[in-house]
């Protein structure tokens, strides 16, 4: 028998269309498609299948690469950004660590600032009005406030004296904070006022003081030596200002 | 440029083909097709010789299931983009042939269009899907039944207005 007696099965038809079948079967197929017309119309059809893929995604082989699919960029921009990025954190680190009062116009993240206020301003909110209980250790322990929050913000915390202002620190407590545990200090005037002081470690090295409000609360935020303070109280700007200079002129002393 | 990336941008206009007949959206396509390219160029180092042009069809093919399954467990979207009305001629055999595309299953159309339109060999699919050559074939054959038929439906009823 030989293989021209073979009945040509339909994967032998698939494969002569598409030229996988072996040199010597091929004549078998031709000669059984003369004689099957169904299987030559079959065959035909699967022609015209081709024919429309060709005639309708064929040309876009021939359409100019788009510039986004270019090796060269692809395989280049990212190492180009990393570097730059790098370079950029390094010298922002640098002029942060090395320029002190230069740097505070250092550009500073918007959410640095509204993490900041953000918590610093609830925090606020929350406790001022508290009358037994506004902190965890009263003003009369200031050595062991400051040591305990010391140890739990990981830089050194001195509570600013603010007698020059009328404010007496009313104490202090340990509070979570944007990215580490925060410090807050609460301050009272003899009118009954209060303002707090509120600090973390800030992924910013040194920013100039920014202001915000909530409500009836003022707030001015600023960085230093990598740590952020927040400092709350009435909406007044001035009075705001005026105690913000002292705890500034205090913390900086303290080596932050 | 090394070798390796000459080869790779030769085959970047057949790979955009491709990914267009896959996904019958230029965006998507070309994204396809970058995300391909990207993939590659990370695993530059462990290509060790072997196929090139498999071997990125086979990153396209791979990607583009990914997407779909993940496509899947979200709320069907039907792209009308190609489905029109008012085309003659080329026109309308080329939406005739992409909305029997699209009516696919993923395996079959890759297979489809990858022997048919890309030329690859039944071994070559059988690597590209990993699956044995037997099953490339009756995916073809099943594909091809299926797109045929979805043709002459739509034909039909042209031919009855003449």
């Amino acid at each position: 028998m030989t293989d021209r007696d073979i009945p040509v099965t339909e994967d032998e038809l698939h494969a002569y269309a598409d030229g996988e079948l072996p040199a010597e079967r091929r004549g078998d197929v031709e000669r059984w498609l003369a004689t099957h017309p169904d299987d030559a119309a079959r065959l035909q059809s699967w022609r015209a299948i081709g024919d429309a893929l060709h005639a309708r995604y064929g040309n876009v082989a021939d359409e100019p690469v788009p510039a986004r699919l270019s090796i060269d960029r692809l395989a280049r921009p990212p190492r180009r950004w990393i570097g730059s990025a790098i370079a950029a954190t390094l010298a922002a680190f640098l002029i942060g660590g090395g320029a002190g009062w230069l740097a505070r116009g250092a550009a500073i993240t918007p959410s640095t600032f509204a993490d900041f206020t953000g918590d610093a301003l609830g925090a606020h909110r929350l406790y001022v009005v508290e009358v037994r209980h506004p902190v965890e250790v009263a003003g009369n322990e200031r050595a062991h406030l400051q040591q305990w929050l010391s140890k739990r913000v990981g830089y050194e915390v001195k509570a600013p004296e603010l007698d020059g202002t009328g404010l007496k620190l009313v104490g202090g407590r340990l509070l979570p904070g944007p990215q580490a545990p925060a410090a807050f200090l609460m301050y009272e005037s003899a009118s009954g006022e209060r303002f707090t002081l509120f600090t973390s470690r800030a992924a910013t090295d040194a920013t100039q003081m920014r202001y915000a409000s909530r409500n009836a609360d003022g707030a001015l935020f600023w960085a230093d030596h990598g740590v952020g303070y927040v400092l709350t109280g009435p909406t007044d700007k001035d009075r705001l200002h005026q105690v913000a200079r002292l705890v500034y002129d205090q913390t900086e002393k303290g080596g932050g | 440029m090394s070798a390796f990336r000459d080869d790779m941008e030769a085959m970047i206009p057949a790979l955009r083909r491709y990914a267009r007949a896959l996904t019958r959206e230029v965006d998507l396509a070309d994204d396809l097709v970058q995300d391909t390219l990207v993939r590659a160029l990370r695993s530059e180092k462990l290509f060790l010789g072997g196929d090139l042009r498999s071997w990125l069809y086979t990153i396209l093919t791979t990607l583009n299931r990914n997407r779909r399954r993940t496509l899947a467990r979200q709320p069907l979207m039907t792209s009308q983009v190609e489905i029109g009305a008012d085309a003659s001629g080329t026109e309308a055999e080329g939406r005739d042939i992409a909305r029997a595309l699209a009516t696919l299953p993923d395996e079959q159309r890759a297979v489809l269009l990858l022997v048919m339109l890309e030329g690859l060999s039944y071994r070559e699919v059988a690597e590209v899907q990993s699956v044995p050559i037997g099953t490339v074939m009756s995916r073809l054959a099943r594909a091809r039944a299926h797109v045929k038929a979805a043709l002459e439906g739509q034909r039909a009823p042209l031919r009855a207005v003449k």
